[in-house]
């Protein structure tokens, strides 16, 4: 078995991790840029991030043979700042060419609030004028179908931006259908307590169909599993799905999403 | 697609166990003193779903449990989620 893991948070795990990712079959990991469970006081902070995505972290992956791609943003947990968030917006385009760098993300809304949506507009400005493709956050638990909506409102008012080229992360049952029926790919993750567990992921690939949707772990210093999305291929196959279907799913979808940009390839 | 049984023998116990968590957990809350909150209500109205005859309701609980509004908040005084809508009245 083969997969890409798209969505980990791998400066918060440990090297144990990786050996098990790679044990299990992963072929490539990504990192969206995001909340580090506390609020960074200053723009170097980040800085000091984006170096470890772009130059620390690549290398602790390749001692396991996995290759290591980023994204970057401000995340909305800190957008509420948006000084903050305006000096984060202007360093971005210091790392962006790096050869590990797939987009902007994982960008998106918390609390649905104001300042949260025009940090997020200034995201997808810039993601837009540079051609860059976005990974969207949506927010938790009751404030997810809201803030999922005002996301695609976002999206679809910004005449520049492709929907193909744009995956909405976090979605479950009830917001899966707004984000696929408006265009976009869509992620599902697998979290222990919140979020998706393995057997309501398959459901929704039954009745939406895997052709633009991905599995991820979204594993970070929080209640999570590095190896949820190989543990949910073993449900799949207890549920009956061939390999080829499984394959596609968690190898080829996101190979086909991520290989929009030309950072993307595996040897 | 499962049929029926296959999907009874592959979580027909695993379903069994939650839905007695659930149980367990109004019993403990019920045992417990002080007042119910938008929390409860929100759960309470969820659990409805659980016996109606509708074909959506995973989707029916989360909306339930969901925010309904589509104002913007003028501002996040926090950063973290409840889990229901604190407005929430039933």
């Amino acid at each position: 078995m083969r997969y890409i893991e798209p969505h980990a948070h791998m400066v918060s795990r440990v090297t144990d991790d990786y050996v098990a990712m790679s044990t299990a079959g992963c072929r490539a990991v990504c990192e969206p840029a995001f909340w580090a469970g506390f609020d960074r006081n200053s723009v170097e902070g980040f800085r000091s991030y984006f170096t470890q995505l772009t130059e620390h972290e690549p290398k602790r992956a390749a001692n396991f043979l996995l290759p290591h791609f980023c994204w970057l943003c401000i995340n909305p947990k800190e957008s509420e700042d948006t000084k903050l968030a305006d000096e984060v917006l202007a360093i971005i385009p210091e790392f962006i060419d790096r050869p590990n760098v797939l987009g902007i993300g994982e960008i998106g809304l918390n609390k649905n609030s104001r300042n949260e949506i025009s940090v997020l507009e200034k995201h997808v400005d810039l993601a837009a004028r540079l051609n860059r493709l976005i990974l969207v956050h949506t927010p938790h638990l009751e404030d997810k179908l809201k803030g999922t909506l005002l996301i695609i409102d976002v999206l679809k008012n910004d005449p520049r931006i492709d929907p193909g080229r744009v995956l909405i992360d976090h979605v479950e049952e009830h917001t899966a259908p707004l984000v696929l029926e408006a265009g976009f790919w869509a992620g599902i993750t697998l979290y222990p307590q919140s979020k998706c567990t393995p057997s309501r992921a398959i459901d929704m690939v039954e009745r939406y169909g895997s052709d633009r949707l991905w599995l991820n772990c979204a594993c970070d210093w929080g209640a999570s599993d590095p190896l949820a999305v190989p543990k949910t291929a073993l449900e799949m196959r207890k549920r009956g799905h061939d390999e080829d279907g499984i394959d596609f799913l968690i190898y080829r979808n996101p190979c086909r999403f991520l290989g929009q940009s030309s950072v993307f390839k595996l040897s | 697609m499962m049929k029926r049984d296959e999907v009874l023998n592959l979580y027909f116990l695993e379903a069994r166990s939650k839905l007695i968590d659930l149980a367990a957990f109004l019993d403990r809350v019920e045992r417990s003193s002080g007042e119910d909150d938008f929390r409860l209500h929100a759960f309470r109205a969820a659990l409805q779903h659980l016996s109606a005859a509708e074909p959506d309701k995973a989707k029916a609980v989360l909306t339930t449990l969901s925010d309904p509004t589509m104002e913007p908040l003028a501002n996040a005084a926090t950063k973290g989620a409840t889990g229901a809508w604190p407005q929430f009245k039933g």
